[in-house]
């Protein structure tokens, strides 16, 4: 064992309320497993969480490479966590061009556990290392704790006959150990978790697991001699109930079935193979026992069409995709709301434009979602905040769909997509059921396929009913019978029907998530940066400022009293993962003078730079001259005001 | 077959009040008919058959057949199909589309619901132009076509529909003409046929592409260019006087002369419609040294898509509850008090 020069700080505290790992390795390495069942350790043992999986687009990048790095953060603690936190305390690195990637995120003072077997010349070459930083004093200001976790590794599994390369991939299982350690974990559901996933080869699960009880038990050992020491974070209060980790993927698909389930619909869902929408698809294609049908087609544009083609047949057609097979599908959504059949779209986003970054996260498809169509194509729009938001949004969109008769699109995006926190199981009952209503028989003399209903939807009439045959199509239609007509007044009236129960879908008002409902300055948000800005919001208003957090959830139509409450702010203020598409949105709705904050690294906000901005609107508060809010702040439990 | 019910019918009750909008003397109008006869004599019913279109001038046809009808957009019509047959298998579902919908905007869909084989009858009409956009080559036109997007004449080698097809995998292969008298009968035999049923329909654009069928389709010596396959029948035309062989040294078809009748002597190969590679040089068969063949192919039939999609929902389903609140509480989970529970 190695520690770096003497700390500048104090390390670690003992109890604190909130605590941000992040395990970095090679794409290779099995970080993302290695997280995800830390996460599910923390979520047993009653703490909130967050996560941020930060993995590359290669499947397996070069060995060794600054570009292949995969990581994953999790914040969690024993107070409502927000986001997956702006810098971690303890980075594991394990390898140079994983300590190099994630070093500029470490709080000062932080805690760096390295595996010295991977600091070869070699790696240390491709990671552009001159000299071994474990070792040259650059990590002066840090914690460091780097042993030989590969010797130990293979140490651990020897008993079990594998070949070095072979024992060498439970390296991510004693790191884990350690982890459990270092936290004061039971080990007990990783040993079961590992039995089951390694069911028919028992060999790999015990060599699994005694990789990991040696983790554990370096742990004990290291805390005798010193830096190395247990951390306990007390659970989070919550309300009684039953609570299961979720991804947002996980939670949309949920929300999908509940929602074909509460409008008494068989559900349809064509997919294309895209990243980070896939989850979705994988899902669903398990869950054939509640009447889904699950079709990875040729393509997007078949994906969609699938869809529409179902829901023309009588069932609740979905179809999922990323920015990319969302353009991809414009045409057949102008169909979709042309014919006005119920659809439901998701769109998980990621950084755009084309390709971009798969498997980064943006929210820059606004401007997609609300007009990217061709003619005056109005369709409603819902954003999910969270992944356990995912479920309810989704179910939102299923009713919207159903009862208005139109496409609708759901918004998540990539961080909500793969980011899990701890969920408080619904109950399916709690929802009101919105089943679907065909028309059977003709309400006329002649049969009327436009003829709408109070909310300006058209009956939905399934082909293979008798004596309702009728034609339907993306060209303009006579605003009754729907049959073929271009006439100017005609397609002046069905844009305006179009248009109008699109507005007037029925929407809740809009709520004030955090602080009076007016004031100084409301911070608005959507989609998935609700985490950062709340928090940012909350540490702020602890200083004294007088800041609102607005979280909006219908971003088409809007709450009918969103302009008011807009206007009640003397400033408004929009974080956005893009250069200001919903600033856009809510200038041109209201006419209100809103102010973008703009981020399009790839990553999600930071609480930290979120306070900055809201502190420039307040020069007026004491310690707040100039707007200067000290970066990483409320990382601090010690400072931390206005936790819940 | 596909619908369940016979229901009896005249073509009048397949007449929708819609005006036909093609142009005067367009070849569809006569396969409008073919199809409006034909539909009676299926027994099919109005309720439950589906028209399902792209764009085009082809794609216009469910405006005017009175059953369900969706006139989608351009090229994707397989897709919608698609969708329609998985969440309504019972539903008898006629595809139309054109060689421009179908082979160049679409060309990818009609491969995939070919290959997938899902029940249905697909109509190509091919004219070898863009009629609807005014004219402009196709992927079937021949080459040196003159057209305003090719004023000297086009240059790239056409598509043949049917050989896409059969590539793709399709177990039906038709074809017929407009006005021609047997196409009913091939319409029958495709609707007969369960899975994906490939009918090219060769159709007049008489603004366009006037008469460039008639090398094959003009009444006048039809007899001699026109060789109408029947199952188990040989392969005779120009009134029996000639017949198609398969050259054993060369592996190719060839014609020969029929004398007397006796076809069997001049080596005159029988139709069978399940034989794919005879139904692959049938296909490929150039006109001009052969004559066009026409009438059903090929004729193999094989699973459904939807059938196998059924089969594994039912597999996947077996002895699972469709328990939401279940479902929602599955994994590992725990309580407020932090204990793990065993998996619901």
């Amino acid at each position: 064992m190695a520690t770096a020069a003497s700390l500048p700080q104090d390390g670690l505290p003992a109890s604190p309320e909130a605590i941000v790992v992040r395990f970095a390795g090679d794409s290779g390495d099995g970080m993302q497993l290695t997280g995800g069942q830390f996460t599910l350790s923390t979520a047993l043992a009653g703490n909130d969480l967050a996560t941020f999986p930060d993995f590359p687009a290669e499947i397996r990048a070069p060995q060794g490479t600054l570009f292949g790095v995969s990581a994953f953060q999790i914040n969690f603690g024993s107070r409502e966590i927000n986001t997956a936190g702006d810098a971690p305390d303890v980075l594991v690195a394990m390898n140079p061009a994983a300590l190099k990637v994630n070093l500029a995120a470490l709080k000062p003072g932080g805690l760096i556990i390295a595996d010295t077997g991977a600091f070869t010349k070699r790696n240390l070459d491709k990671a552009h290392y001159e000299a071994n930083p474990l070792e040259d004093g650059s990590l002066a200001k840090f914690d460091v704790l780097a042993f030989d976790i590969s010797e130990k590794t293979i140490e651990a599994v020897k008993p079990f006959g594998l070949g070095n390369k072979d024992a060498l991939r439970s390296k991510n299982m004693w790191t884990l150990g350690l982890a459990l350690w270092m936290f004061d974990r039971p080990r007990e559901p990783i040993h079961d978790w590992l039995k089951q996933k390694f069911k028919s080869k028992p060999e790999i699960a015990d060599a699994n697991i005694a990789a990991l009880d040696a983790g554990h038990a370096y742990g004990e050992t290291a805390e005798l001699a010193g830096p190395l020491k247990q951390v306990h974070v007390d659970p989070v209060p919550s309300a009684p109930g039953l609570y299961r980790t979720v991804t947002g993927a996980e939670a949309v698909s949920l929300g999908l079935v509940a929602g074909a389930q509460l409008a008494e619909l068989p559900m349809f869902f064509g997919g294309y193979p895209i990243t980070p929408a896939s989850a979705i698809l994988h899902h669903l294609a398990r869950l054939k026992e509640f009447g889904v049908t699950t079709f990875q087609a040729e393509d997007e544009i078949a994906a969609i069409c699938a869809a529409i083609g179902a829901s023309y047949a009588g069932q609740l057609g979905v179809t999922s995709s990323s920015g990319p097979g969302i353009a991809l599908k414009t045409e057949a959504i102008g169909l979709g709301i042309m014919t006005e059949l119920p659809l439901v779209i998701v769109n998980s986003q990621r950084g755009g434009p084309s390709t971009g970054l798969p498997t980064k996260t943006e929210q820059s498809d606004l401007y997609q979602a609300v007009y990217g169509r061709n003619g005056d194509a109005p369709m409603p729009v819902i954003a999910a905040r969270s992944p356990s938001d995912a479920f309810e949004v989704a179910i939102e969109a299923c009713r919207i769909a159903v009862e208005y008769m139109t496409p609708v699109m759901l918004l998540t995006d990539g961080y909500i997509a793969n980011a899990a926190e701890p969920w408080k199981v619904p109950n399916p009952a709690d929802y009101e059921p919105f089943p679907a209503q065909f028309l059977t028989e003709p309400r006329s003399e002649q049969l009327l396929p436009y003829k709408r209903n109070e909310k300006g939807a058209r009956p939905w009439i399934k082909p293979g009913t008798p004596g309702m045959m009728h034609r339907i199509g993306g060209i303009e239609k006579h605003e009754l019978t729907g049959n073929i007509d271009y006439s100017p007044d005609n397609h002046q009236r069905m844009t305006d029907l179009r248009k109008s129960k699109v507005d007037n879908i029925v929407v809740p008002d809009q709520e004030v998530c955090l602080g009076e409902t007016s004031g100084k300055l409301a911070v608005v948000g959507w989609g998935s940066t609700f985490g950062p800005i709340h928090r940012a919001v909350d540490n702020c208003r602890a200083k004294g400022m007088d800041v609102s957090h607005i979280h909006v959830r219908h971003i088409w139509p809007m709450p009918k009293n969103m302009g008011e409450l807009l206007k009640s702010f003397d400033h408004v203020l929009v974080p956005e993962m893009n250069t200001g598409q919903f600033k856009t949105v809510l200038r041109d709705q209201f006419l209100v003078d809103a102010q973008p904050l703009t981020k399009t690294s790839g990553q999600p906000f930071q609480i930290a730079e979120l306070e900055a901005e809201i502190g420039k609107f307040f020069d007026d508060i004491p310690g707040n001259e100039g707007g200067q809010v000290p970066a990483n702040d409320q990382q601090l439990p010690s400072t931390e005001g206005g936790a819940k | 077959m596909n619908a369940p019910a016979k229901i009896e019918t005249t073509l009048k009750d397949w007449e929708t009040d819609q005006e036909v909008r093609w142009c005067p003397g367009c070849g569809d109008y006569a396969i409008l008919k073919a199809v409006q006869r034909t539909l009676p004599q299926l027994g099919a019913d109005p309720a439950n058959t589906v028209f399902i279109s792209g764009i085009g001038c082809s794609s216009r046809f469910p405006y005017y057949i009175e059953s369900y009808g969706f006139h989608t957009i351009h090229g994707r019509a397989p897709a919608f199909a698609t969708g329609a047959k998985l969440a309504n298998p019972d539903l008898d579902v006629w595809l139309v589309t054109g060689d421009g919908d179908g082979l160049s905007i679409g060309g990818n869909h009609l491969m995939h619901v070919l290959r997938r084989n899902v029940n249905m009858q697909i109509m190509l009409f091919n004219n070898e132009i863009y009629g609807l956009t005014k004219g402009q080559a196709s992927p079937t036109s021949r080459e040196g076509t003159k057209s305003p997007s090719t004023p000297i004449g086009s240059y790239d080698h056409p598509a043949r529909p049917a050989a896409f097809a059969l590539g793709s995998g399709a177990r039906f292969i038709g074809r017929g003409f407009d006005v021609s008298k047997n196409l009913p009968d091939v319409l029958k035999a495709a609707h007969a046929h369960k899975g994906a049923a490939f009918i090219e329909i060769f159709q007049n654009c008489i603004v366009y592409n006037k008469d460039v069928f008639n090398d094959f389709a003009a009444p006048k010596g039809a007899e001699d260019r026109q060789l109408w396959l029947e199952e188990g029948k040989p392969m005779l035309f120009a009134n029996d006087t000639k017949g198609i062989a398969l050259n054993r040294e060369t592996l190719s078809l060839e014609v020969v002369d029929v004398t007397d009748g006796d076809w069997e002597a001049a080596g005159v190969i029988v139709h069978d419609v399940t034989n794919r590679s005879v139904a692959h040089m049938l296909i490929e068969m150039p006109f001009g040294p052969f004559p066009m063949a026409l009438g059903v192919l090929y004729d193999d039939p094989r699973p459904t898509f939807e059938d196998a999609v059924i089969a594994e929902r039912k597999k996947a389903s077996e002895g699972k509850e469709a328990n939401l609140a279940k479902l929602l509480g599955k994994g590992q989970t725990w309580t407020v008090s932090g204990t793990a529970q065993d998996p619901v």
